[in-house]
Formats: C-alpha cells, structure tokens, sequence
C-alpha cells in the first residue's frame, strides 16, 4: 500500500512538472534580460513589458483579437442559450440528432472547420476579414457554451417554472424573475469561457485572416524573428494572467450558481 | 388549421422554434461550407479559374501518390502515438485525483490541471521548442550537471517532439472524461470485489478499468480527432520529417493554390478519422458488453 | 347538495398512445379534504396536473366554480399547487417566496407585506421571514410552499405527494398539522398520495385510481370497511380472500359456497360492489380470532399456524385452513394473559358471517 501512494506521488510530481513546464518558463524568459530565449538567464528586466506598451501593430492585432472574442462571447453564448433551453426543457422531433450535429464542431478537426469556411467564404465572393473569423469562432465556441449551459439548465428544477406559473405569474416574467436569475452564472461562465477560447484561437484565424490579423496570427508572425521572441515571452505572460483572472471568475460564478440551486458541487467545467 | 394551432402550442414546435436560430446557424456554417468543400474536391483548379466538371482525380492524386499516402501514414501513426501516450499518462492522474484526492480538493486539482491549458497555444508550442531543443531546458541541465557531454538531438525537430508537444497540449481534455467515469465507479463494487476475494490489481482490471472505459474511449477520441488537424505543431518543433497532412491541406490550399485537391486530402483525413473513431466507439460497445 | 367545487367528466388524458387517464368523472365539494390514492403510475399526479392546468385534456371537462377551464392556463386558475419537491425559489428568501404571487397580482406594497406576515404566522416560521430557502430543513420548506399557495386564499389548493419527501415522524406531525391548516382556512384540499394510511388518517373522502380509472370514491371508513372491488380491498390495509360462489338469491339474501368455509347465508347488502361477477369473499385479519381454552365464537374453523409475527402490541399469524392452499393472516392485540402460539400449533380460528365481504 505504501508503495503505491509512493509511486502515485512521484508520478503525479514528474506530471505536474510537464504540465507546467512551459506555463513556468513563460515569466522566467519574460523577465530574463538576454534577448536571446535560452538557458542560461542573464539578469531580470521588465524591458520587454515596454516594448509592448509601444509596439503600434500589436495593438491594431489586439484590439481585433479584443472585438472578435467579444462578439463571438456574446453570440455564441446567445445561440447556444437557446439550444441548451430549448434541448433541455422541450421533447422535439429529431432533437437528439439536432443537438449531435450542432455539438458536432467540438470533434471536428478545427483545420476541417477553417477549410471549409475558407472555401464557403471564397466561392460566394465575399472577402476575408474580421467578420469571417468570428463567424468561425462563434461555430467553435457555441458548443462549449452549449455543454455549459446545458448543465445550467439542466440542474434547474421544473416545478420551479410551473410554481411561478401557478402562482399567478406569465410565462414571460417567468423566465426574468426565475429562470434567468437561477442560470446567470452559467451564462456568465459561458461568456468567459467563448472569449477565452477565441482569444487563443490560431488554427481557423489564420486560414479565415484577411489583411488585419488577431493577436494570435500576429505572434504566429513574430516567432520566426529571434529579436522579437522576449518581447512575445512578456505578451505571453499577459495574456496567461488574463486567462487565469476569467477562468478564476468564471469558476467563482459556476459555484455561486451550484450553491444558489442548492445541488452539490461537482468538480470543474469542460 | 386549429390542427397548426394546436401543433404550434406543442411542445415539439416550441422547441423546434427555439433551436432554430442555432440551427440556422450551424446549417449555415458547418453544413453548407462541408458540402461545398465535397463538391470542390471533384472538381479541378485551372491556375485561377475553378474546372467545374466532374473528376475523382483529386482523390486518385490524394490516395495514390505516395508523398500523400506517406504523409497520411506519418499522421495516422503520430496521432495513434500521442493519443496512446495521452491516455495512458492521463489515466493514473485521473485517477489518482478521483481516488486518493479528498473530494474537497478534488474541484481544485481538475482546476490546477486545466490552468496550463490555457497558456497561448502557439507559446506553448515554442516553450517546447526552448525546453527540448539543443541548447535548450533539459539538455542544458543534463549537461549542466555533467550527465551527458553532447546535447540531445533526439527531441526536437522530429516526430518525438510532435508527440510530447501534443501530449501535453491535449492532457487535460483526456483526464476530464476518465475522471468523470471514474467518479461515477460505485465503491462499494470495489469493495464487493474486495470482499470476493480480489486482490488489488485483479480488482482494477476486472471491476474499475472496465467501468471506466466509456471515459477512456471518450478521451482516446477527443485526442484523437483534433491531433490529425493540427497543422501548427509539426511545423513549429516537427522538423521536416515531422510534417503531417494538416501542412499538406494548409498548403495546397494556400501557397500552392490547390484548394480541389485539399479538399480531397481534407475530406480523405476526415473519412479516415472518423473510421478509427467509429472503430473505437465499437471497440467500446465490445468491451462494455463484454465477450459473450 | 351545493355546487361542487370541481366537476371532472370524461376526462381522458393521452399520451401518444398511452392512456394515462380514461373517463375521469368525479365531483370534489366545496371544503372538502379529498385525497387522490393509488399506486404509482396510476395517473393521480396527471389528474391533478390536469386540474391545476399542466396538463391539457385529451377529451371530456373540467369545472372550476361552476366554470369552464378549457383555455384557461395555470396562472389564471383559481388552484395553487403545493409541490412534490415544493420548488422553493431558491435564490429567494422565505419572505420573498411567499410574496412571490401576491407581487405577480401587483397588490399595494403594505397589503403584501401584511398578508405575507400573516401567512407566515400561520404556518409557524415566525421569525424566518429573511432566511435564505436553501438553508431550511424539509419541514420548513413544505411550510413555506404551503404559506406560499395559502396566501392566494385559492379556491382550491392542490397538494402533489407533499409529505414523501419527509422522515417518518415529521410526515405524522405534518399530517395533523395539514388538517388543522384545512379546517382553520376552510378551503379545499385535494391531495395525491400513494400512502393509503396517509390518505385515510386526513381526508374527507377518498378517490382510489388504479390505469387511469378511478375505482372507488368514498370516505375512510366506507372506504376501508366496505369496498367495492377487491382490487381496493387489497390495496387498503391487509384483507385475506376465499374463493367463492353465488348458488342462489332470495329476497335479500344470498346462499354462498366459500372455500374452506362451506355453504353460507349472507344479507345482499355485504356484496358491496353489487353481486355481477363476484368471486370471492374478503375478510379483514382483525375480524378473526384466535380462540383459547373455553372461549367461543359465532363460528369457528381449524387450522395450523404456519408463521409467527410479533410486534410487541400485536402478534400476526399466518394460519392454513383445510382445503385452501395459501395461509390466511390472523392479527391479534397482545393482552394480558394471552400467550403467543408456536409455528406448529392448532388453532381454532373463530369469525362470524356480518365480517365477511362478498367482491369481485
């Protein structure tokens, strides 16, 4: 038994310190005063932290990056608000197969989603641009929302619904003084959790990017030149403590919404 | 009419109505640009006019030349690895969370697991490429330490490094779904197995690791699928004896301005996909049932 | 007779080709405590669905009040419903829940206030007032449902299994406490169980259901001591059953051949679900008895105790008569001086004819 427990900590110790290898190094490399990103460190500078304040292309690549997972946030959690209500609280015809093939981008091969949408968007004539990404990432994301919401609804008690109605209430107040309080959290949850994935989304970007890139396609340009490799060390670090920060809210309003339905915590979202 | 009224009172039409803008949108998006992508792959690109004729030719391309079947191998056999490898790391993490984690602490640790990935994709890519390349993390800390006297050159630019990176990139996607199964394994059936008269490992083999296999099937395709569609990883710490068919797709249909044939390279990896996942899903309907 | 509160007529409820109720007629009064018994599945939590208005008719009527509730949705009816898992807002204090429809009739700030306080005084949780819901226990939230419907002063209030969800003691307290609530608002109670002590320890009159139909409508005591069919026979309290048959009628009695029993005159009235097709006769174990030494009965049969219960006050035994196969149960009170007989033992089992039920 001992050696078991044993070999469990030492496993889970080598793990942890894969998993986290790269996460570790982002700051480390970010902070190091060499502008060559290798071993062994020179020295500590927040050099490359300015760098970022005054690089003008960047922030044309991040204020895109910024409006894209904005709207994607808001109308992937929108479309999929719907398919979680509507799968969760109505029998319809065909609904399992309808709920299939709308969660059906979460398998598919993002390349696949891009090829596609590239090819849709090019044969009908229109040209690549910001637009053209976000519908992608709406595609991708809605899913997520979808799995995330599902559970918000799904942990809501029907009788609820039907006490409001019997006590004397319209079906429209309902859903406001009910039904939307109660899945609020999850919808916030969904909303960070669309803009998080769109952020860092690079694979459907860069086939569907016309002549504005996202974040992502500009660091995917930048890592060909060796001088600019610390300065994305520091963009990198930014942006993990961004994640980090809406993941930890996201997190905090799925269990306030567990606590306010009163059913047991189960673990974490995904 | 009163019969549409009454249907449009049903809950069948109530749902349909709320799907549909989800619907509309998937259809619009997913559906009608896969077709397209179909019909594109038989027909041909004439410099930058588009051969709207009927031709499988694209397909014999994609399937004959053995660059293609080449690269379709490589991928195949670099996915089949990584999901292998993936699962099998996954698996004792999930488990251990789900077994020797208080369960108060169990919601922090699948936190704590799913933290890294959330590091940009392409910086975590590139950390790789710092961490094991030649004068990288851990050839300069085994030389460091005077373990070796030449760097190692096994670990970057080839395929060991495609399938230590994706490893890690899809890590956390497989131990959610064994930690779901596993968390869903009734103790007392192990403790029945126990009381029987198994022994520790016999107990693992015959009653833990056949209920959790839905999670373990789960997890070898939410690997295996995105794996074969990644085109950033092989190109970033590959090498060229790491490319797989996603640079290939992305090729023809950038630079080299053959979307037709893409198509019928992308349609071809997709098929070929969702026959191994089919394969797997069977697999799991076997072995859940059990040899009869 | 007064208007009755509810009229239910041909009331048919389908679900695709499901027939969860079939030709529902029953009428409930005005104050009455009626309570909808049956096993699950039989369709009571439908009917009472049907009268709240979650549920739309396949066919046949409902009156409310003299009124028709075809269209009439759930929010417009004059029911409130007290439910099964009580749908307490959760993200609502006790106040608030209470308050909930008395803000959805748009009532003066100071009158909702003042009803809710009453509301809350009646059903006890005095000082409750802000507690959040989800830190009750189950008892306070079924008063809360309870104080949440009541407040409406509906015209009917419909009760779905609202005591299942509670501990055995707590169910007995509020099954008084329920009665008490009834009798002091004066308004009618229409409550689905599945508990037949339940049912008979509070209502008025009951409707016992079996698929979809209702098989016997009657109060407790009609109820237990003559039911109609032998389906409700069995299904409230214990009963044993002897085969049986009719040989002739004269005037109003009846010449009976019963198994093990033999040739019997019996008065026509104890056939009390009307003499078609009856085949057996039915006979609570607390209307035999276990004689000893010198003690005699109107009649009497020999028989062997072939299994002992005992349960402190009461002993139950399971007894075979000659020429019946199955053993019949006998329950007797544990007092002073009787002794308790062994598996094995002779027992003359006494009874007499008025105990016996003649069913179909």
């Amino acid at each position: 038994m001992r050696g078991k427990i044993g070999f469990f900590k030492w496993f889970i110790g080598f793990f942890l310190l894969f998993l986290y290898g790269p996460a570790i190094l982002l700051p480390v490399f970010a902070f190091n005063a060499s502008s060559i990103v290798s071993f062994p460190l020179s020295g500590f500078t927040t050099e490359w932290f300015s760098v970022l304040l005054t690089n003008g292309t960047l922030h044309v690549a991040a204020r895109n990056s910024l409006l894209i997972a904005v709207t994607t946030a808001i109308f992937s959690t929108l479309l999929a608000v719907l398919a979680a209500r509507a799968s969760t609280r109505f029998s319809f015809f065909g609904r399992r197969s309808i709920m299939g093939f709308v969660m059906l981008p979460m398998v598919l091969p993002e390349i696949i989603i891009g090829v596609s949408l590239l090819v849709v968007i090019i044969q009908m004539g229109f040209e690549l641009s910001l637009w053209s990404i976000t519908m992608g990432h709406i595609l991708i994301c809605t899913p997520f929302c979808i799995a995330i919401l599902s559970s918000a609804f799904m942990n809501l008690d029907k009788s609820l619904e039907e006490a409001s109605f019997d006590l004397g209430q319209t079906r429209w107040n309902t859903f406001w003084l009910v039904i939307f309080p109660l899945v609020m959290p999850g919808i916030v949850a969904s909303l960070l959790i669309a803009f998080t994935i769109s952020l860092d989304e690079f694979i459907i970007a860069f086939f569907l990017a016309g002549t504005e890139p996202t974040l992502p396609v500009y660091i995917w340009g930048q890592l060909r030149f060796p001088a600019k490799l610390p300065g994305l060390m520091a963009l990198g670090t930014v942006l993990l403590l961004v994640s980090i920060g809406l993941l930890l809210i996201a997190d905090f309003f799925r269990r306030r919404g567990i606590r306010k339905t009163g059913i047991e915590n189960t673990g974490g979202f995904l | 009419m009163v019969g549409f009224q009454k249907w449009r009172r049903s809950e069948s039409a109530q749902g349909l109505f709320l799907i549909s803008p989800t619907l509309g949108f998937a259809l619009l998006l997913l559906a009608v640009p896969l077709i397209m992508v179909v019909a594109l792959s038989f027909w041909t690109q004439d410099y930058l006019t588009l051969d709207r004729t009927f031709t499988t030719a694209n397909y014999q391309t994609a399937w004959t030349e053995p660059m293609y079947q080449y690269l379709m191998a490589r991928s195949l056999k670099i996915s089949i690895f990584v999901t292998a490898v993936t699962v099998l790391v996954a698996y004792p993490v999930a488990y251990f969370i789900s077994f020797h984690v208080v369960p108060k602490r169990k919601a922090m640790w699948i936190f704590l697991i799913t933290i890294p990935f959330w590091t940009s994709y392409l910086m975590r890519i590139f950390l790789w490429k710092v961490i094991l390349g030649y004068n990288g993390v851990i050839n300069g800390t085994l030389t460091g330490f005077g373990i070796i006297d030449e760097p190692l050159s096994f670990i970057l630019y080839n395929q060991n490094a495609v399938v230590i990176t994706l490893a890690h990139a899809w890590i956390p996607f497989a131990i959610l779904p064994i930690f779901v199964a596993l968390e869903r394994v009734d103790r007392s059936l192990i403790e029945a197995a126990e009381d029987l008269g198994d022994s520790g490992i016999r107990r693992f083999f015959r009653v833990t690791l056949p209920l959790s296999m839905p999670g373990v099937i789960a997890a070898t395709i939410i690997v295996f699928i995105p794996t074969i569609g990644d085109y950033v990883t092989p190109r970033l710490v590959g090498g060229p004896n790491g490319l797989m068919i996603s640079n290939m797709i992305e090729l023809q249909f950038k630079k080299a301005n053959n979307a037709p044939l893409g198509a019928a390279l992308a349609i071809s990896a997709m098929g070929i996909v969702t026959f191994f996942a089919l394969v797997f899903l069977w697999m799991n309907r076997k072995y859940v049932r059990g040899p009869s | 007779m007064t208007q009755p509160i509810i009229r239910l007529s041909g009331l048919d409820k389908f679900y695709g080709e499901f027939q969860a109720l079939s030709q529902i007629d029953l009428d409930i009064q005005t104050g009455e405590f009626f309570s909808l018994l049956g096993p699950s599945g039989c369709g009571k939590t439908t009917l009472l669905r049907a009268i709240a208005g979650f549920e739309t008719l396949s066919s046949g009527s409902l009156h409310i009040d003299g009124v028709s509730m075809e269209g009439v949705p759930a929010n417009k009816r004059p029911t409130n419903m007290v439910f099964q898992s009580y749908a307490i807002f959760p993200h609502m204090s006790v106040a608030e829940n209470i308050a909930y429809g008395l803000k959805a009739r748009k009532l003066p700030k100071a009158e909702i206030k003042a009803s809710v306080a009453e509301a809350i005084n009646m059903v006890g949780l005095e000082g409750f007032d802000d507690r959040a819901s989800h830190a009750l226990s189950g008892g306070q939230r079924q008063r809360v449902a309870l104080a949440r419907a009541l407040v409406l002063k509906p015209r009917v209030l419909l009760l779905d299994e609202p005591l299942s969800a509670l501990d055995k003691k707590l169910r007995e307290q509020m099954q008084s406490e329920l009665r008490r609530l009834q009798r002091a608002v004066g308004i009618t109670f229409v409550l689905v169980t599945h508990d037949q002590e339940e049912a008979l320890t509070m209502s008025d009159r009951i409707a016992v259901m079996f698929d979809g139909k209702i098989e016997q409508v009657a109060s407790p005591q009609i109820l237990y001591g003559k039911p109609s069919t032998r389906k409700v026979a069995a299904f409230i309290g214990m009963m044993n059953f002897l085969d049986a048959k009719v040989l002739t009628t004269s005037g109003d009695n009846l010449e009976v051949e019963v198994q093990s029993l033999g040739k019997l005159t019996l008065p026509l009235e104890q056939a009390t679900g009307g003499l078609d097709g009856c085949n057996s006769v039915g006979v609570r174990p607390e209307m035999l008895t276990i004689l000893m030494g010198s003690q005699t009965s109107e009649r009497e049969i020999e028989a062997e105790v072939t299994e002992v219960y005992y349960y402190g006050d009461m002993t139950y035994y399971d007894v075979k008569l000659p020429a019946k196969e199955d053993p019949i149960t006998v329950t007797m009170r544990n007092t002073a001086g009787r002794e308790v007989l062994e598996v094995g033992a002779k027992a003359r089992v006494g009874w007499s004819t008025s105990s016996l039920l003649l069913l179909k």
